[in-house]
C-alpha cells in the first residue's frame, strides 16, 4: 500500500506534477514527518517544502495539522494557505 | 444543496428565492456577494484563475455550513463559489442565509465568510502587467476567523 500526495496551486507549479503515488517511507508516521522526507528528498521537492515556506496539508481531505498520523492508503495533499472567497 | 462549486455565473435573486421556498417563518435574509476587483496590492488586475481541490472544497464548505447550523438558530444556509477563468466585475461568492430575525442571519452569514477565506481551499491567481502571481494569505483574514473560537 502507497500514499497518494496530491498538489496544488504554488505547490503544483513548483512541483511539476499535480500528485504522485508513494510508499509510505520508513519513519513516516504523520504530516511532519513527511513533509521533512519530501523536504530532503532533492530537487524540486526540497525547494517546495524548504522550512521557511508556508504549507498547509490535508488528510483524507480534512485539513491536517503537523501532528496529524498518515498511513497507507491515505490521500495527502499540500498547498499554500487559502486564499478563496 | 446547501454547497455549490462550478464555472458558471449565479443569479443572485434566483438563489434567494429558491433557498427562501416561500417559508413564512423566514424574516431575515443576509446576503454576501464576492467580486473581483480591478486592482490588487498597488497593481492592475486583468483577470484571475481560481483552482480548487475537487471533493475537500465542498466537504469543507458543507462543514462551515453545518458549524453555523449549530451555533446559530438559523433556517438554511448556501454558499456558491465560482472557480475557473474571472474577470473584473465578476461575481466569485455568494452566501445567503435566512433565519427568523436578522441578528442571527447577519452573524452566520460573517461567520461563513470568516471561515471559508481561512479554510475552504481555493487559490487565486492573478494576472497583473508584470504577469500571473498567486495571491497571498491575508493575515486580517485569519484574524476576522479567530473571532469566531470563543463562540
Amino acid at each position: 500500500m502507497s500514499i497518494r500526495i496530491l498538489y496544488f496551486a504554488r505547490l503544483r507549479e513548483e512541483m511539476g506534477i499535480a500528485q504522485e503515488l508513494l510508499e509510505l517511507p520508513p519513519g513516516v508516521g504523520d504530516i511532519n514527518s513527511l513533509r521533512a522526507y519530501l523536504a530532503a528528498r532533492g530537487g524540486a521537492s526540497s525547494a517546495a517544502f524548504a522550512a521557511a515556506k508556508a504549507v498547509r496539508a490535508s488528510v483524507n481531505q480534512d485539513l491536517a495539522r503537523s501532528d496529524t498520523p498518515v498511513k497507507s492508503g491515505d490521500e495527502i495533499a499540500f498547498f499554500p494557505p487559502v486564499t478563496g472567497g | 444543496m446547501a454547497v455549490r462549486v462550478q464555472q458558471a455565473d449565479f443569479d443572485v435573486g434566483a438563489e434567494i428565492a429558491a433557498l427562501r421556498r416561500a417559508d413564512p417563518g423566514i424574516g431575515a435574509i443576509a446576503s454576501f456577494i464576492g467580486l473581483v476587483r480591478d486592482r490588487n496590492d498597488g497593481d492592475a488586475v486583468s483577470g484571475m484563475t481560481l483552482e480548487h481541490y475537487p471533493g475537500m472544497t465542498e466537504k469543507a464548505l458543507e462543514g462551515i455550513v453545518d458549524e453555523a447550523k449549530r451555533r446559530w438558530d438559523i433556517v438554511d444556509a448556501l454558499v456558491v463559489h465560482r472557480v475557473g477563468e474571472l474577470k473584473p466585475l465578476d461575481q466569485i461568492v455568494l452566501v445567503v442565509v435566512t433565519g427568523a430575525h436578522r441578528a442571527t442571519a447577519f452573524e452566520a452569514c460573517e461567520f461563513v465568510m470568516d471561515y471559508l477565506k481561512t479554510q475552504a481551499p481555493f487559490w487565486k491567481k492573478e494576472t497583473t502587467p508584470s504577469g500571473a502571481r498567486w495571491v497571498e494569505a491575508r493575515a486580517t483574514d485569519d484574524q476576522a476567523a479567530e473571532r469566531w473560537k470563543a463562540g
